[in-house]
């Protein structure tokens, strides 16, 4: 990465996140190389030396983007991001984590102390005096601090205001590559940036529009799980009554799931205009039960045996629901 | 009253760990530990949901190994639902592991461990790194980038996503690979095999013999070691039965479900990494050559393996045999036991691929949930990664158990950090040079402490921030 004062400042982290998002971006390849003509990347851990006090040291608003990824689950997650959020001009939410929560979001539903008393208590713990991990530690020296479990995971925008929003768990290569590209042109003025609050490196639509599959009149009498349907590998999942979130999920990862197979999950978040993820989800797979019979539409529920995990698995912290704050926290 | 030096952040994962030594009044290292610093609470939250989604939801533990994630899972759900997966679906899981592992171990070798190996370990940060690379060596460092996209594109085309993949299903895999697309494949892997037969060259003659004098020292520690072989013995990253093997080189065998048996996990309060040790051989002991202490990763699976199965990576193995014995000790030889894992790994997708199963249409069996227990080991590119299922009768979660490869050289990183700063911090002398070699100490391990990537430039940020007795901050050294 060179270093040159003159060219704007480009800065990537990770809060709790898996990593995945970083691999996407190193999977754009030799494009990475235009990030580096373009920017200076002053604060980016998967790339170079990273360091807090660097940041802190910038002016505020010196860094012109910010790619943000990882949700906020402990309270140096929290800092970082009002941190960046002071030093960057634009800030973006990137990848499912920093949008909505991601899978790391469906711990909401349980106590966080709950939640460490699971982690030490498994049947290969060897756990007989209880010993949790403690936010700080007296050694002879002094005193050692580790990080402050939040009582829920938060999306980016639930801490800090957040310009744009890029989804997917992670984000496709392409897309990331078409961003950069965009960023680019805006640098030499080419193009204009989208309106603030835009949904960018996605499309907006569903990704049954993306979706090579066979569409007829969709009309199921059951819901079934994966491992119970021989997948007729050219028709549409949800008509074979394989619960697919397609239907709600925007668009652009070219369907991926669907053609290898696989169901839609919905990490690419609600498909533009959907105001609540879970809500439109439910509301399609309702449209397309074949009864009148109120019995008849139970059982065809209870096809649907983990409704969080299907109408929330990546948007449970960011839904309507408010399922990124604590109970106890004014709305 | 000594002092406590706080070394923040270290590793890859921005502020997801740290180290802190304790000096003593005259100014040695009594001790020091490395924080790790997050939890998500996975085996919390897995709990009441369908068996069969868990290969899509543990995959983002870590999105830099998620198809082990993605196939420990599949195997224990596998196991659950208590069938055979069918065996074209089993060659395809096989396929794309050896893939996702050879896309690891080459950015590992080239971008993370690389740049310590073509620069020396002693040479300043500004040159001990990837640009370095591309600079010495620049038609290398072309091809790598070629070969990790190609990886990266032959599991797009096997299984539609190369991160976070879905393909792996209970009973074997979601689709069959087309004979059109087998045939596009190939040449592919065997263009990853020239590049991993080229890797081992290079190092060998020009990196290797020069390295290994000047590192001898660091994190140097002694262990048993865990990995997987098949019945017979043999190196498998897929599927077979655990070994522990103990430093004087005796081993046991055992079944994958009996793996609390033989692990045990102990808890500490300043970290939220517990502490796998091997509980037959005697309490936990955060000490080196402690009965119970084991490692895990590259060096452990050539270490317990009795041979490789692909000629050309078991021509490597009868070498490094020949060099360091079994079982090799040296902390810094994981980085030569992972250029053999990627000759095995090239030569393993080259011989599935041209296996005429490969494209076979029956690539999954029917499944019917039921309650059971189900145990899904397999060894990622950092060591053995348990999954641990229990199920209700609707195929419903009700009990998750997780060890994953990282947390079990959780002890070896403490004492190969321990290790270094006795060595070199003396008398409260301390500078740049100690911060590198600490530095050095953990990367051998190749850490992923929640599932981190890595670094372009080889460094990893260190702040040593020295406290006083009283928490002021005397004084702070960076290495940048």
């Amino acid at each position: 990465m060179t270093v040159n004062g003159n060219k704007p400042k480009f800065a990537m982290y990770w809060a709790a996140s898996c990593g995945g998002c970083e691999i996407a971006v190193l999977n754009i390849h030799e494009k990475i190389l235009d990030v580096d003509a373009n920017f200076d990347v002053v604060f980016w851990p998967v790339a170079m030396d990273a360091k807090y006090k660097d940041v802190e040291a910038m002016e505020d608003g010196s860094i012109l983007l910010t790619l943000f990824n990882g949700g906020i689950r402990n309270d140096e997650n929290e800092h970082i991001a009002k941190l960046l959020r002071r030093k960057s001009k634009i800030l973006v939410a990137f990848g499912s984590c920093a949008n909505e929560g991601c899978i790391p979001g469906l711990a909401n539903l349980s106590d966080s102390r709950e939640i460490v008393s699971t982690a030490f208590n498994t049947i290969s713990t060897d756990n007989p005096k209880q010993i949790y991990p403690m936010i700080s530690y007296d050694v002879p020296e002094g005193e050692i601090h580790i990080p402050k479990i939040l009582p829920v995971l938060k999306t980016l925008d639930q801490v800090v205001d957040v310009d744009y929003y890029m989804p997917g768990c992670p984000p496709e290569s392409h897309q990331i590559a078409a961003v950069i590209d965009l960023v680019v042109q805006v640098l030499q003025g080419k193009a204009e940036l989208p309106p603030k609050g835009t949904v960018i490196g996605a499309g907006n639509s569903t990704v049954c529009d993306e979706c090579k599959r066979a569409r007829n009149i969709k009309m199921v009498k059951s819901f079934k799980r994966i491992w119970g349907v021989e997948v007729d590998p050219e028709l549409c999942l949800l008509e074979q009554g394989i619960p697919c979130n397609g239907i709600a999920t925007r668009s652009g990862c070219n369907a991926r799931c669907p053609t290898a197979g696989a169901q839609c999950i919905g990490c690419y978040g609600p498909a533009e205009g959907v105001i609540d993820y879970g809500a439109r989800l439910i509301s399609a797979f309702a449209s397309v039960i074949d009864s009148n019979d109120p019995e008849e539409i139970d059982r065809i529920l209870d096809g649907i045996v983990d409704p969080t995990g299907q109408f929330y698995r990546f948007n449970l912290a960011g839904s309507l629901l408010k399922a990124g704050k604590p109970a106890w926290e004014k709305a | 009253m000594g002092k406590t030096l706080v070394i923040q952040p270290v590793s890859r994962i921005e502020g997801h760990a740290k180290v802190t030594i304790q000096l003593n009044d005259a100014g040695d290292v009594d001790d020091a530990r490395v924080n790790v610093i997050e939890l998500r609470g996975f085996e919390k939250f897995c709990v009441g949901k369908p068996v069969e989604e868990m290969p899509r939801i543990t995959t983002r533990i870590c999105g830099v190994c998620p198809w082990s994630h993605h196939l420990a899972s599949a195997k224990a759900n596998d196991a659950v639902f208590g069938v055979e997966p069918a065996p074209a679906g089993v060659k395809l899981r096989r396929l794309c592991n050896s893939i996702a592992y050879m896309e690891e171990h080459i950015l590992h070798f080239y971008i993370l461990g690389g740049p310590d190996f073509v620069m020396g370990p002693s040479t300043e940060y500004p040159t001990r790194n990837v640009i370095g690379i591309v600079g010495a060596v620049p038609e290398v460092a072309r091809q790598v980038v070629k070969v990790r996209h190609m990886c990266a594109k032959m599991l797009e085309t096997i299984a539609g996503k190369s991160i976070h993949p879905d393909a792996a299903v209970p009973g074997g895999f979601s689709k069959p690979l087309q004979k059109e697309e087998r045939d596009a494949l190939l040449p592919m892997a065997q263009e990853c095999l020239e590049l991993a037969k080229f890797s081992i060259k290079f190092a060998k003659e020009n990196i290797f013999p020069k390295y290994l004098d000047a590192v001898k020292t660091i994190g140097t520690i002694t262990s048993g070691f865990l990995g997987t072989v098949a019945a017979d013995g043999a190196l498998d990253l897929y599927e077979g039965k655990l070994r522990m093997m103990y430093s004087d080189g005796s081993y046991e065998d055992f079944a994958t479900p009996d793996y609390a048996d033989f692990i045990g996990e102990h808890v500490e309060d300043w970290t939220y990494l517990k502490f796998p040790y091997a509980k037959k051989r005697g309490p936990f002991m955060l000490e080196d050559n402690a009965p119970s202490l084991y490692r895990v990763n590259t060096l452990a699976r050539i270490n317990v393996a009795d041979y490789i199965p692909t000629p050309l990576a078991q021509k490597e193995l009868e070498e490094f045999r020949a060099n360091f014995g079994r079982p090799a000790q040296l902390t810094l030889l994981y980085h030569w036991a992972r250029l053999i894992e990627l000759l095995y790994n090239a030569e393993m997708a080259v011989q599935l691929l041209n296996d005429p199963e490969i494209t076979s249409r029956e690539t999954r069996v029917k499944v019917t949930p039921r309650a059971a227990r189900g145990v899904g080991v397999v060894e990622a590119p950092r060591g053995t990664l348990i999954h641990d299922y229990t199920t209700d009768e609707n195929g419903l979660l009700t009990h998750v158990n997780l060890i994953v490869a990282t947390c079990q050289n959780n002890s070896a990183i403490n004492l190969s950090v321990r290790q270094a700063a006795k060595t070199l911090i003396k008398g409260g002398q301390y500078d740049q040079g100690t911060l590198n070699m600490v530095e050095m100490a953990i990367r051998a391990y190749d850490p992923c402490l929640s599932c981190a990537t890595h670094k372009l430039d080889g460094s990893i940020p260190i702040k040593l921030d020295i406290v006083g007795p009283d928490g002021k901050l005397l004084d702070t050294l960076t290495n940048s």
